[in-house]
């Protein structure tokens, strides 16, 4: 391979996810963040002899709705395996995990194809302490089993990303979607949402795969984005000086932006499968599908492709409001009230989120009437669109209505009255220079003399109708 | 059958240090069993379901409600090593 081959990337991902249940995947310890270590913890998630685990019904269920979410087939027979390696985290020397057997297959989000989405259980929390207080080096680890055993699904992808931003901006969807399907905290501050990307990289036309690394547990979009940039970058300078990538498990430092390998390669990936014998099969019935499509909602791309087919939405406003539930929501119900324009409304809702920071409309003093009467009085010209923000800070401080604020204030536009057209005689007195330059075809130089207007009717005024009025006058 | 090699890489997954005699003799016991094994390979089992379970049992399922956790200390009691509120172990990574 030489210098001028042009390389794509090849990624697949893998994003674990923690369940939103109450209890641990197999037995009854409550989930938590952040409470005071090993206060969480029994016979059966301290890995202790003769405790046996029991599977929580609760993430079966949610483990079938993201399999629905993402059309997998979802199967009607399922088991779990044991993984088996030594570490710490994993008090049983195995983790309870999926194997040939899991709860959902293929499927499909976005533009990229789903291989499976498989349920097991999360690793405790390793500390590293020692003498030199530093990671490298320490001599010993404290461990919290707290999170041990909480259920994790794993949603694995197939090779269909190619490139670090489809990889974030795909992973941003997923989010959105399982935020909204109410499955996981999806946050990855905290943890609930961790992802590994699998990259290789080949020639451009090439249909093959080629050795692929693994970069793990990023915890940010946006290291994953580095990350991958950080990868793909390494892999073709290797093969362009002639090396081969090495099938390895890697860790990206968002710090020094620096690539380093985890393990060693000959004792990754021997797991030593075999059926779990302490838990029965899982086989899935009509009952259980039911219950778990009665609570899958509108999802986002589903609902954002309703609102650009049917509602004339552009795609961003459409992905902007749907991404959002509370959005979306609050947008639906401004469009119930009496013939409010689709488009409107979406602008509308949009200024009123950026007005409301992260925070839920629904939850604000602007009553989805009061939004809806307000995008009224602008499209029938009663107010200009200055006239109309003002409107809105008002309704967002103090609630209200939409008309008694604008006849309070007087924020009402001048029509195409006498008012009007003396306000327009005048600034075109006042700018006799422009209004040369206007004559003479120049309609660009027309700022100022609007300027003049809207300062004279205190920005009542609208804008189209002064232009109007200045070419009347100028005899144009 | 099963080579020196093997029966190390497999004692080594498992963490146990073997003797060499020790080798010699899980080498003999591990390829008997491999021999049954390939004793039952020779059926045919075409049309068999593989058997992952004895029991004709499914769904042993669990609601998803809270029950008691162990008391931290005694839950610490059991450990070689501890700190006040943690496990303390070797470094996996010394």
């Amino acid at each position: 391979m030489s210098a001028d081959v042009e390389y794509e990337p090849v990624i697949g991902l893998e994003i674990h996810v923690q369940l939103k249940t109450r209890t641990k995947m197999f037995c009854g310890c409550e989930l938590s963040f952040g409470d005071p270590p090993n206060i969480h913890v029994c016979p059966v998630c301290l890995g202790l002899p003769g405790s046996l685990p029991v599977v929580n019904a609760r993430a079966i269920h949610l483990g079938l709705m993201i399999g629905m979410a993402v059309g997998s087939e979802l199967a009607p027979r399922s088991i779990f395996h044991r993984k088996n390696y030594f570490y710490p985290d994993l008090p049983k020397g195995y983790q309870i995990s999926q194997f040939d057997l899991p709860l959902c297959l293929g499927g499909k989000l976005g533009d990229v194809r789903i291989h499976r989405v498989h349920l097991e259980e999360d690793a405790a929390k390793l500390t590293h302490v020692g003498e030199s207080g530093r990671i490298h080096g320490s001599d010993s680890s404290i461990v919290d089993y707290n999170r041990g055993g909480t259920p994790l699904a794993e949603i694995v992808t197939e090779p269909d990303v190619r490139s670090a931003e489809q990889a974030r901006e795909w992973l941003n969807m997923l989010r959105v979607t399982l935020r909204q399907l109410g499955v996981s905290d999806v946050n990855m501050e905290e943890g609930s949402l961790r992802c590994d990307a699998n990259i290789s990289i080949r020639p451009v036309g090439d249909t093959e795969l080629h050795t692929k690394t693994e970069l793990k547990n990023m915890n940010s979009f946006r290291y994953i984005e580095r990350g991958i940039h950080a990868e793909v970058a390494r892999q073709i300078e290797i093969v362009r000086s002639g090396g081969k990538v090495q099938g390895e498990t890697l860790h990206f430092d968002p710090r020094t932006e620096r690539i380093t390998s985890l393990r060693s390669k000959e004792e990754a990936h021997d797991y030593r499968y075999f059926p779990e014998p302490d838990l029965v099969p899982i086989t899935i019935s009509a009952e259980m599908l039911d219950a778990a499509r009665a609570e899958v909602p509108e999802l986002p791309t589903a609902r954002a492709e309703r609102y650009a087919s049917t509602l004339g939405l552009s795609d961003d406003a459409a992905k902007l409001l749907a991404d959002r539930a509370e959005l979306a929501a609050y947008f639906e119900s401004v469009l119930e009230v009496d013939s409010v324009e689709p488009v409107a409304a979406a602008n509308w809702v949009t200024e009123l989120a950026a007005r409301l920071d992260e925070g839920d409309p629904a939850g604000s003093k602007v009553e989805p009437r009061a939004l809806a009467s307000l995008i009224g009085l602008l499209s029938s010209k009663a107010i200009n669109v200055g006239a109309a923000r003002q409107v809105l800070d008002r309704l967002v401080a103090e609630g209200g209505d939409p008309l008694a604020i604008v006849e309070a204030e007087g924020l009402g536009a001048i029509g195409g009255g006498d008012e009007l057209a003396d306000a327009v005689a005048a600034a075109i007195a006042a700018n006799p220079d422009v209004a040369e330059k206007i004559r003479d075809g120049n309609m660009k130089a027309i700022g100022p003399i609007i300027g003049h207007v809207m300062k004279a009717t205190k920005g009542r005024a609208d804008g189209g109708e002064v232009t109007r009025l200045v070419r009347q006058q100028l005899g144009l | 059958m099963i080579d020196r090699e093997q029966v190390l890489h497999v004692a080594r997954l498992a963490r146990l240090q073997l003797t060499d005699d020790e080798v010699e003799r899980m080498a003999g016991e591990l390829s008997s069993i491999l021999g049954h094994i390939e004793t039952i390979s020779g059926l045919d089992l075409d049309g068999v379901e593989p058997t992952s379970h004895v029991v004709e049992v499914s769904n042993a399922l669990r609601p998803d409600v809270p029950r008691p956790s162990l008391d931290r200390e005694v839950a610490l009691s059991q450990a070689p090593a501890r700190t006040a509120d943690g496990f303390l172990v070797p470094s996996p990574q010394a």
